[in-house]
């Protein structure tokens, strides 16, 4: 999803700045996306590298000659077993979605804090509305990460920056390619279509995107405990 | 890597001196830069971050609480020393009123801490939020500047760490020549990282004002010209859009300390409390007025909201002498929280504040002038503010015989080239009439103008300081290679807006 914003950001002449942990796979992007009018840096980085953030985003920052628009799209979503409970696996994945979302958040949001502008947008999901049988922690840390989020926005609004909570059905990525099927599947580039568009605008502090997941989730948390249990979602 | 190792490596230890990569920018918006801030706590620390820029071979700017209207405490090449950390009052002597302080201690610090045990700072600026440490690079002044002079005449003795690492403690007897050009040196020679200052017995929170009407310039500043000898402080507020005859009209504050025995309870009026400015403006919560001033941020707005100010400041001279705190007189700018936002709050909106300095014997052509000048070019000032001034011993002072007019002009991204070259023209006119500058309000004079007003031989004196202290010159603002470079410009060239929004 991550490489889908990229391509069209620079397709529509930004410069952007890709930060991702596969050097090869960033130089690829960089490749394609060189025939376009905007640009793009590649910085390979590991997420869970915390001590090397506000170095590279200070760069960042200078190589592109400031920064207006930042998307953490970096997450993990290892398959779990019905009856697993490992701890290293489940926290590894906290460090991913959550830690390395804080970790970078933090530093961007100081920095549109001192600017009075910039708009953030954070990846959750549709796993994060409800605590489902089939991923505790993968739920727990985008639920977790859509409250920290909230927090930002209202810490923000006041300095004029925007905090955008991302929440996406099932898109079709590298992520999700272990899962036996996907309901109302949309390609990544819809994806990133929809969460440019959401973004730029001023109605949604938070999306489902695309938007029919709206009301799945409506009627999913309106599932009453003793029922939602019984149930396989 | 097991589990209790990933937990370890996510708490860490925060590295000391602090710091933290931010968008630096003047109070008035127009201008800012990204830069690395170092916020250290400690006269130590400052020299740790001396250690740490030199190290890495760029330059760092040093910064308070960011009230310089322009480019005085930005860096767009390299970082930024935030002295705010630093602000503990050490020590008040309450029989003499000397207080001494850590650098990063505010005006507002101060006076809430003086004002109880009867004493106020001799020189306040218009807002209370300057630190000691920016208040005496820049050598600021106030309403009462003819009378007391800058807060560096108030000041005794400073603690500045060198770029060298050195610390050194400088006052009029110790070291003069530094004492002399690192108070007003707008941080190009060293950290200030304590002041012991003195402060003015008063002897009651309240101060006796009286608004006095006038009809022009010239009537304005003989009536100033009149009481420099028996008022405390003296300001004159200035409608930039009127014309011919009434050009310079405005309203005179008169006012004067109590003595003892004229405030009947002065345990009431000394305190805190007392001084605490409105918390709302015409039932507007004061946060939020900002909005209100924004509609009428226009030139049509302005010269309603102007010519209404003027009525009203008939009205107010029908009142005669009546009573305001201390806090309430002296911090007008306080009134109304991020009224700079009334200017607009996107990228590249703001505003400049340029204010003029004119010796008294050409300071009425000046004047006129300059506001003839203002209006022919479609850039009248918002507001305008006259002072009454006197020269002080410092090296690069603005300081002098004379009348200075501040004036605040709105920047847009699309406008900024303009506004620019009208400020070239009037600052041909000022120094024309052998006026000067001030950094603290300034963002647009070149080096040839800086050359011309402190003339070589000052300037030569600050540069064998310079050299001697600062030999790799570590120590840069956008301002120093803005105004003192080797250019031949009276003004320099506007800076690009910053630009935000995808």
């Amino acid at each position: 999803m991550g490489a889908a914003l990229v391509r069209q950001l620079c397709a529509q002449g930004y410069s952007v700045a890709a930060v991702a942990r596969r050097r090869e796979l960033l130089d690829a992007l960089a490749e394609d996306a060189g025939g376009g009018p905007g640009r793009v840096l590649a910085y390979a980085h590991d997420v869970n590298s915390i001590d090397e953030i506000p170095g590279i985003f200070e760069s960042i920052v200078h190589d592109l000659g400031g920064l207006d628009f930042y998307v953490y799209a970096a997450g993990v979503m290892p398959g779990v077993g019905p009856e697993e409970y490992d701890t290293e696996k489940d926290l590894a994945m906290v460090d991913v979605n959550l830690g390395g979302a804080i970790a970078w958040t933090n530093p961007v949001a100081r920095y549109f804090h001192s600017q009075r502008a910039g708009t953030i947008v954070g990846i959750g999901s549709i796993a994060g509305d409800r605590g489902r049988k089939g991923a505790p922690v993968y739920g727990a840390t985008k639920a977790a990460l859509a409250t920290y989020l909230e927090s930002l926005r209202n810490r923000l609004a006041e300095r004029a920056v925007r905090v955008v909570t991302i929440k996406p059905g099932m898109i079709e990525t590298p992520m999700t390619e272990h899962l036996d099927k996907l309901v109302m599947p949309i390609s990544a580039e819809k994806a990133a279509k929809d969460i440019l568009k959401v973004s730029r605008g001023r109605l949604w502090n938070e999306r489902h995107v695309p938007l029919r997941w709206l009301g799945v989730s409506m009627i999913i948390r309106s599932i009453p405990s003793f029922l939602f249990r019984r149930t396989n979602i | 890597m097991d589990s209790a190792a990933r937990i370890q490596r996510r708490v860490r230890r925060e590295t000391r001196p602090r710091q933290a990569f931010e968008y630096v920018e003047g109070w008035g918006m127009a201008v800012g830069a990204e830069s690395r801030v170092w916020k250290p706590t400690s006269a130590h620390e400052v020299s740790e971050v001396f250690d740490q820029v030199r190290s890495r071979g760029t330059t760092l700017a040093m910064r308070g609480s960011g009230c310089s209207y322009g480019d005085a405490s930005i860096n767009s090449r390299g970082d930024v020393l935030d002295i705010r950390g630093m602000n503990r009052i050490l020590e008040f002597n309450e029989d003499t009123g000397i207080a001494n302080c850590e650098a990063g201690v505010t005006l507002r610090d101060l006076w809430r801490h003086s004002l109880p045990r009867g004493y106020w700072p001799r020189v306040v600026s218009g807002t209370m939020f300057p630190t000691l440490a920016g208040a005496a690079g820049m050598n600021i002044h106030g309403k009462n500047n003819y009378k007391v002079g800058t807060i560096g005449d108030a000041i005794q003795d400073i603690d500045v760490v060198l770029p060298t690492g050195e610390l050194v403690t400088v006052s009029r007897a110790e070291r003069p020549e530094l004492f002399h050009g690192i108070i007003g040196g707008f941080g190009m020679l060293g950290a200030i990282t304590r002041v012991r200052i003195a402060t003015k017995r008063i002897h009651s929170g309240d101060i006796d004002v009286c608004g006095i009407s006038s009809a022009n310039l010239t009537e304005m500043m003989a009536y100033m010209d009149a009481h420099t000898g028996d008022a405390d402080y003296l300001v004159g507020w200035l409608d930039c859009f009127a014309k011919g005859a009434a050009l310079g009209r405005g309203l005179i504050h008169h006012a004067r300390y109590l003595a003892p025995g004229d405030d009947p309870e002065p345990e009431r009026t000394l305190t805190i409390d007392h001084q605490e400015l409105p918390g709302s403006i015409l039932g507007f919560p004061k946060g939020e007025v900002w909005r209100i001033l924004k509609l009428f941020s226009n030139d049509y707005g302005m010269r309603l909201m102007n010519f209404t100010k003027h009525q009203m400041g008939k009205l107010e001279q029908r009142n005669g002498w009546h009573r305001q705190s201390h806090a309430g007189f002296n911090f007008l700018l306080d009134y109304v929280p991020n009224w700079k936002f009334a200017y607009g709050r996107s990228g590249g909106d703001g505003l400049i504040q340029y204010q003029v300095f004119l010796p008294a014997e050409s300071a009425q052509a000046g004047l006129t002038a300059v506001l003839e000048r203002c209006q022919k070019r479609l850039h009248v000032s918002y507001l305008g503010v006259l002072k009454r001034h006197r020269p002080d011993p410092f090296l690069l002072t603005h300081g002098l015989d004379g009348w200075s007019l501040a004036m605040d002009f709105k920047v847009t991204s699309a406008n900024r080239g303009d506004v620019w070259r009208t400020t070239d023209e009037l600052t041909r006119i000022v120094l024309d009439h052998g006026g000067n500058f001030y950094f603290a309000k300034d963002a647009v004079i070149g080096p040839k103008t800086t050359r011309q007003m402190f003339g070589e031989e000052r300037l030569a004196k600050f540069r064998e300081l310079k050299e001697a202290l600062d030999p790799e010159d570590m120590l840069q603002t956008d301002l120093s290679r803005r105004a003192f470079g080797s250019g031949g410009d009276f003004t320099s060239v506007p800076p690009p807006a910053p630009s935000v929004g995808v």
